[in-house]
């Protein structure tokens, strides 16, 4: 059986493809302005490297923020249900995700089968999310990668204490000021963003093993940043930003 | 889609008569001079039936009132902003931005016309919040008397409960001398103990109507609940209303009794602790596409309704009016009325402490055979949000499923539809509800 995942994220799409339990491809584009269009190319280019035509596949499931919003999906799911599933598949022995995305963080209990016990979610909030780096990278003048390199430089810590990211971004611009180190300030917005999250994370029963999921999760910076706030290791899998597209194709071959 | 079908489901027979009810007591409060009645302000917990001993009057409960313009965001947003722009805190009582900020636009919502103008306050204090403030805001800008009955030391676990009936019943009594003087008017005991007994009364119906929710199917969603509550909160003192009550009362039985259900595809029910968004009542009906009812909200149940709870068997009942509890005097004259309001809110669930609320609400869970609550965080009202996630984690520790958001029942701008209804949808999925109808 031949099914796919896509996750219409708000920032970019992500389609895993699977075959009898079998990851056989990763696609992923920008969502764009046109969200739709990007996800008939993203589901083409899974297709193609699968080495298959759209038709072979059996079952769509759509999850992410745009999910009920793709024509061509069978059904559609939430992104805590998806992230609960794909962790489970590639990591079936953690029982508490954390999913980072350009807009939202959420945490998740699951049980050893990938079954969602309990949840959180931040609110109308973006200082505990993926768009905060990047709004911090461009005050600071340095790229994201660059901002994660020299933030494991830091040897001061900084503070950032606004739960908003737009006082947050006028925090940093005061530090800025006051001449502290930029590997510092990049070390206090990682910071920042863990400690959110995880205040929100405490919403719900943490239990051993943890795992950072979500597009966010290849910042090593804020990985590191994780492992201090909860007091716990935190494990990423490969290829974070598509566990929840494979959770909706795993799913979908359920 | 899928559609099960899974019960039969009808119209409200009442809903018409009940909807004109509501309308009329409203629209009453800008004839009321002309028919020469007095009009009064107060909080929706006053025991407003004692009023009936200086003559006819209307009396607006402030609350409804602000829930109402806040469901109906071309209206409240001007409001709230009116408010704001005199120089008025966001963070205060979202009912009283609604309401201050009509009165201030001098635009009353149910008719568009001029806001009324009050003869005086009166009212319990039962939110330490906000309401003094609002009520002192209405009486300096219209110029008119207030008086607060101080009530809240009723919530204390402390002391003597005798010294506090004492204390409250004193001022019940001194506060009708304080009404005579202001609106040169006789006091008539009989008068005043007849409609209280009407507010006893309606109030427990209330409370009973409530109850019946507790049949699968349920008869009455929460919604049409919601739109019906002003009558027994605002006319309670009146047989009309217990002519109506009783009527939705026989209906709810008579529907139970059919199988006749609200939610036809009721699969999953929900009840809340508190009030919705109003601006957001829609999320009842939305949900309703994945087969679940929302079969009561325990703050209406206490507030406009009255129950009794038997802690020890973990049951809620009907409560009999105040007169014909053992051991209760019946009332004669203006000091055993003052005397009986006062034990009777003492002795409501309505001052219950918060630790013998978590009874209650597991109580009523179990009532209502429900299989989560939804609690809303309320940026809205500090009383109703006080004490929440110690609610949800006491409520999750006995295996009763949760889900909350973060919102105001009375400011539109506070509450991020889309995104609560997302979360709502993840938790039903956990559940295992998923929709059944679009």
């Amino acid at each position: 059986m031949i099914t796919a995942g896509i996750d219409v994220g708000a920032k970019t799409i992500k389609v895993v493809i699977v075959k009898d339990n079998k990851v056989v491809a990763h696609a992923m584009n920008p969502t764009g302005f046109e969200p739709l269009e990007s996800a008939e190319k993203t589901m083409d280019e899974a297709a193609k490297q699968a080495g298959i035509q759209r038709k072979d596949i059996n079952k769509i499931y759509a999850t992410g923020a745009g999910r009920k919003n793709i024509p061509f999906a069978n059904h559609n799911i939430t992104e805590v249900t998806a992230d609960a599933k794909g962790t489970n598949y590639l990591l079936p022995s953690v029982r508490t995700i954390v999913d980072i995305g350009a807009e939202e963080a959420r945490g998740i209990a699951s049980d050893a089968a990938g079954k969602v016990i309990d949840f959180a979610k931040n609110d109308k909030c973006a200082a505990g999310a993926g768009a905060f780096v990047e709004s911090m990278s461009r005050a600071l003048e340095v790229t994201v990668p660059q901002m994660i390199e020299i933030s494991h430089k830091s040897t001061k810590e900084a503070p950032i204490n606004a739960t908003c990211a737009v006082f947050a971004e006028s925090e940093v611009v005061s530090l800025i000021h006051s001449k502290i180190e930029k590997a510092d300030i990049a070390n206090a917005v990682h910071d920042a963003i863990a400690s959110r999250v995880c205040s929100m994370v405490r919403r719900i029963p943490i239990e051993k093993d943890v795992a950072l999921v979500g597009g966010v999760a290849n910042n090593s910076a804020i990985v590191a940043a994780m492992k201090k706030h909860l007091g716990v290791e935190v494990v990423v899998p490969e290829k974070p930003e598509f566990v929840g597209a494979l959770g909706a194709a795993l799913l979908a071959a359920a | 889609m899928t559609v099960k079908t899974k019960y039969k489901t009808k119209p409200l027979d009442c809903w018409q008569w009940g909807k004109e009810l509501r309308l009329e007591a409203y629209r009453d409060l800008t004839s009321g001079h002309e028919q020469g009645k007095i009009l009064v302000l107060g909080c929706a917990a006053t025991p407003y039936g004692m009023l009936a001993g200086l003559g006819d009057f209307v009396f607006l409960a402030g609350e409804p009132y602000g829930a109402s313009v806040a469901a109906d965001p071309p209206v409240s947003i001007p409001a709230m902003e009116c408010y704001e722009a005199k120089g008025y805190a966001r963070d205060m009582c979202g009912y009283m931005r609604n309401f201050l900020g009509t009165m201030f636009l001098d635009k009353y919502y149910f008719t568009g016309g001029p806001f009324p103008k009050f003869d005086f306050a009166w009212s319990v204090r039962h939110c330490p919040a906000g309401h003094p403030k609002w009520h002192q805001i209405v009486s300096e800008y219209q110029g008119i008397p207030m008086y607060y009955v101080d009530d809240e030391t009723m919530l204390s676990s402390d002391g003597s409960q005798e010294a506090r009936i004492e204390y409250v019943a004193g001022q019940y009594l001194d506060s009708i001398e304080w009404m005579e003087k202001v609106t040169k008017r006789k006091f008539d005991d009989g008068k005043a103990i007849e409609a209280m007994r009407n507010y006893f009364y309606n109030e427990a119906l209330w409370g009973e109507i409530n109850l019946l929710n507790g049949s699968i199917p349920a008869p009455i969603d929460i919604k049409s609940m919601f739109a019906l509550m002003p009558i027994s909160m605002l006319r309670r003192h009146e047989k009309v209303a217990t002519q109506f009550l009783e009527a939705l009362r026989d209906e709810l039985k008579d529907r139970i009794a059919n199988q006749i259900a609200a939610v036809p595809n009721e699969h999953y029910r929900m009840c809340m602790l508190t009030p919705p968004p109003w601006s957001f009542l829609k999320v009842f009906r939305y949900l309703e596409n994945f087969g679940v009812v929302f079969v009561g909200t325990y703050v209406y149940l206490i507030n406009s309704g009255e129950v009794k709870f038997l802690y020890d068997q973990g049951k809620v009942i009907p409560a009999t009016v105040p007169e014909k509890r053992p051991g209760w005097k019946q009332m004669k004259n203006r000091e055993d009325l003052c005397r009986t309001v006062a034990r009777w809110r003492a002795e409501h669930p309505f001052q219950s402490h918060l630790d013998t609320r978590k009874k209650e609400y597991v109580i009523m869970f179990k009532h209502w055979k429900a299989n989560a609550y939804l609690l809303l965080i309320n940026r809205g009202c500090i009383p109703m949000t006080t004490s929440m996630y110690d609610f949800q984690r006491d409520l999750n520790k006995q295996g009763i499923p949760t889900s909350m958001f973060e919102g105001n029942f009375a400011d539109c701008r506070d509450i991020d539809e889309t995104g609560v209804l997302d979360r709502l949808e993840t938790f039903l999925e956990g559940q295992g509800i998923h929709k059944i109808t679009d």
